[in-house]
């Protein structure tokens, strides 16, 4: 019997976030604004034939107690813009983005995301995230309209709407022909009509077919809504499994879930987001992980983010001391806003967390360290070449989303020093062999190759 | 050089702003929707050493009539998202101004001025914005947001005409506050990445802009740093008096049309008695006329040239801007004249890209130089620097300097 082919390794590079895994204290780190950061993770990505690039969305900066988080990187640019300039500084890469489906409108944003597929010969890529909460609906015409459990039929009703309007352009629609005078060959091309709950829009898409006729479109719900939209609309899950036991579980789980929506195993990937720390032998690797931690946990971090489980504030306490005597605030709101609450049962969390810091005699700081942001790879490029190889064979995932911790140089490493082994394995590519997202990830190709019609009213 | 420095700007639409400019042989219709295309024109703008570029843009098919989609199958129709293509081309040149058209009727004001900030931040200063208003019925449904009421726009005198038009451009005014509001939201030296405290910001400096209007309430302050010219560009083309006063109140640069040199001082007369109605106080607009040219080395071949695609249209080229056919020499004489009627520069839109916008680099602009009416290169400097306005602080900030400053850089919201 022959051996299964081996899985190719998908790799992609997400440009560091504003929370405390990006380290900004160390010498090293550059602007988080600058485009020449954005323009050297993109073109170190692309020299290590990674699929694609990947930018997260900010719509509204984030609180604790009222005021403006003041601990970590603060400020990013509007995703789509960066992309569009990394389109002209790049020839492969995938160019993938984070938008939120609750402050956009499928017209614009189709129209937008039909312009970088345009504009990149075909690898835009759109990350659909919804959000309820009222406090970043503030920023916007609509305020915070949503119902926290509409946020899958909106997403759902978003990227339905979104298709059909990048299926509303004949393939064979624009003719150009100088001679006859036939530009395009109907009337009114783009013409749609959809009417929905979350959105009731019809007329004419003004953006002709791209080269990918669908970007590539990601998803991050992980609750049993999210799987199921997922498996039947998305071209991967960015999901938050990197330990392999749990990965594996989730792989098969929302894998499984295609067959019943018409769709192949491998119509849809698995993406993990993860994080590296390299070192020349496995001690060293350690120790260096070791110190990444502490970066990424100052004291005043680890006050902070100690103060979202307790929901009161400790800004009295010693980070280096133990843990407050007092139990969490239960009665009152959250103290955190504009990002997704971690803690569901903060009393219980409090309780584990004692017990863990009198069992090993840790400090605040030190379990803060040891309980949050967990790294996922840490050792030589050699074991971590191979435990992302045997993640990957073993249906762990279908690949990685890299988040370096370094802003822009915190792929170098990996790139110069992990790729090579990777491809000595023969499970990523030396050379780009397709020009489109869609062709790189193995997907395929969407798109009716005719107008959908459009229901007359 | 004369008193006053000659700007040159050039708008991008397509294959130029002829309706039949596609079938040009010089045309190259079938590569519109590629990077390329619009590289090679900024490039060429970059070339002629043009003050900018602007891009159009619209959220409805293309169409010879106002109301909406016409149906035509000879004309170019779909078209690409401008703030993209100007950002796209910004890694691509080093000096061009980039001033994309974006919608303020069917947008969120927040995602305008990070979009806008980020042009700043990937052009190293150079991004502009023409603000734009859109009262068509079909491009409102494709929105689904807001319904119009059907007006006849040719009749200015129309109540329900004039009472939409009054709205949308309050509207304008109150994005283009909130933007302007976003982009001064964080004070220059926010990001303080101070080891000892282990603060990335000074958060006394990100400020929330607090706006509420009739339109949209926005909290901010703004996701993106101030951008590199504090507040990009803003140009207004404006043809009445209610878009002259949204130029007056809200815009750096206006663009407008005057049919003739007789005609300029007309219109200049129109901007500043604008600006006194809103009481602007600080740098004056800068006024472009817009030109619509054809440029031949003989004037008879640019004429000829027009008369050939107004037939193949099927109509004589209609346009709200003067349209000039004849040679380089002919059209410098032009922009000299009418600049001494009042004018700070124009914007010329090629009639056909890239027969036009190629005369312009190789023809008109080095006729320019002849006569010392234009730059022989660039000064390195913002887009805002060139025009001479300079960086405005942030309103926010606290300081005595920026404060006086400031004064003078509040517009009033309409309303």
């Amino acid at each position: 019997m022959s051996t299964p082919p081996l899985k190719q390794v998908i790799l992609a590079a997400y440009f560091p976030g504003v929370n405390n895994t990006t380290v900004w204290s160390d010498p090293r780190s550059k602007s988080q604004i600058e485009f020449s950061s954005f323009v050297h993770l993109a073109k170190t990505a692309e020299r290590g034939k990674l699929d694609f690039f990947f930018l997260a969305e900010g719509l509204r900066l984030r609180e604790q107690g009222g005021k403006i988080h003041d601990l970590d990187t603060v400020g990013r640019p509007d995703t789509l813009t960066v992309l569009a300039a990394l389109a002209g500084v790049t020839t492969h890469l995938g160019l993938a983005g984070t938008l939120n489906a609750t402050y956009h409108e499928p017209y614009e944003m189709a129209r937008q995301l039909a312009t970088l597929d345009h504009l990149s010969n075909g690898r835009a890529a759109w990350n659909v995230v919804t959000s309820s909460d009222a406090f970043t609906g503030e920023n916007f015409r609509s305020g915070g309209f949503l119902d926290y459990a509409d946020r899958y039929v909106r997403a759902g009703e978003f990227i339905e709407t979104a298709r059909q309007l990048w299926d509303s352009w004949a393939a064979d629609e624009i003719v150009a022909d100088k001679e006859s005078g036939t530009f395009v060959r109907h009337g009114l091309p783009g013409s749609f009509a959809h009417h929905g709950a979350q959105f009731d829009i019809s007329g004419q898409f003004n953006v002709p077919r791209s080269p990918q006729v669908h970007p590539v479109i990601l998803q991050a719900g992980d609750s049993d809504g999210g799987r199921e939209l997922a498996a039947q609309t998305a071209d991967a899950i960015f999901s938050r499994h990197s330990i392999l036991g749990p990965a594996r579980k989730f792989y098969a789980d929302a894998k499984g879930r295609l067959a019943k929506y018409g769709r192949e195993w491998d119509d849809m990937k698995i993406l993990p987001g993860v994080s590296f720390v390299l070192g020349d032998t496995p001690q060293d690797a350690a120790e260096q992980a070791h110190l990444v931690r502490r970066q990424q946990v100052s004291p005043q971090t680890a006050i902070l983010l100690l103060e979202q489980v307790w929901n009161r504030d400790l800004s009295n306490y010693d980070a280096e001391g133990p843990l407050p005597d007092i139990d969490p605030d239960v009665s009152t709101t959250s103290i955190i806003q504009g990002r997704a609450r971690m803690y569901p049962d903060p009393l219980k969390t409090a309780r584990e967390w004692r017990e863990l810091a009198e069992a090993k005699k840790l400090s605040i700081r030190e379990l803060i360290m040891e309980t949050s942001g967990r790294l996922t790879f840490v050792g030589t490029p050699g074991q971590v070449a191979e435990s992302m190889n045997e993640f990957v064979q073993t249906d762990g995932s279908d690949g990685f989303v890299l988040a370096p911790h370094l802003t822009p140089t915190g792929l170098d490493g990996f790139v110069d020093t992990v790729v090579p082994l990777l491809q000595e394995r023969g499970v990523l590519r030396t050379e780009y062999e397709t020009t489109t997202l869609r062709g790189h990830l193995g997907l395929p190709a969407a798109g009716a190759p005719r107008a959908r019609k459009v229901a007359t009213a | 050089m004369g008193a006053a420095p000659l700007h040159l700007a050039v708008a991008l639409d397509g294959t130029g702003f002829h309706p039949a400019s596609w079938r040009d042989p010089s045309a190259r219709p079938d590569e519109l929707f590629t990077p390329g295309y619009w590289g090679d024109q900024a490039k060429t703008a970059e070339r002629a050493l043009l003050d900018f570029i602007t891009i159009e843009d619209s959220f409805g098919l293309q169409s010879s009539k106002f109301s909406g989609p016409d149906s035509r199958t000879n004309q170019v129709r779909g078209r690409l998202d401008a703030v993209l293509i100007a950002s796209l081309v910004a890694p691509h040149t080093a000096h061009l101004g980039l001033v994309p058209t974006a919608n303020t009727t069917h947008t969120e004001p927040f995602h305008l001025a990070s979009a806008l900030s980020t042009l700043d931040y990937v052009s190293s200063g150079r991004a502009g914005w023409r603000p734009q208003v859109s009262s068509r019925l079909d491009e409102a449904a494709h929105v689904g947001r807001r319904q119009f009421p059907t007006v006849d726009r040719r009749h200015r005198d129309d109540p329900a005409a004039a009472a939409l038009a009054g709205d949308l451009f309050e509207e304008a005014t109150d994005t283009v506050e909130v933007v302007r509001r976003l982009w001064d939201s964080w004070e220059d030296d926010a990001i303080i990445k101070d080891q000892s405290t282990g603060r990335f910001i000074d958060r006394d400096k990100l400020h929330y802009v607090d706006f509420e209007g009739r339109f949209f309430n926005v909290k901010g302050p703004s996701i993106v740093p101030r951008p590199p010219q504090g507040n990009p560009l803003i140009a207004a083309l404006a043809h009445s008096r209610v878009p002259w006063e949204f130029a007056a109140s809200s815009a750096d640069v206006v663009f407008v049309t005057p049919s003739d040199a007789a005609d300029v001082p007309e219109w200049v007369d129109g901007i500043r008695t604008a600006e006194r109605t809103v009481e602007r106080s600080g740098t004056p607009l800068k006024i472009f006329a817009d030109l619509v040219v054809f440029v031949d080395d003989d004037a008879s071949i640019a004429a000829d040239r027009k008369a050939w695609l107004d037939e193949l249209d099927g109509w004589p080229m209609r346009s709200d801007a003067a349209i000039f056919t004849g040679t380089a020499a002919e059209l410098a004489d032009q922009l000299i004249s009418w600049q001494a009627q009042g004018l700070d520069g124009f914007r010329l839109r090629p009639g056909v890209v890239w027969h036009d916008l190629d005369a312009i680099a190789d023809r008109l602009v080095p006729e320019l130089q002849r006569r010392g009416a234009f730059r022989t290169a660039y000064d390195n400097g913002t887009l805002r620097e060139r025009l001479g306005l300079g960086r405005l602080p942030s309103r926010y900030a606290t300081s005595a300097a920026s404060a006086s400053t400031q004064a003078t850089r509040s517009v009033g919201a309409v309303g």
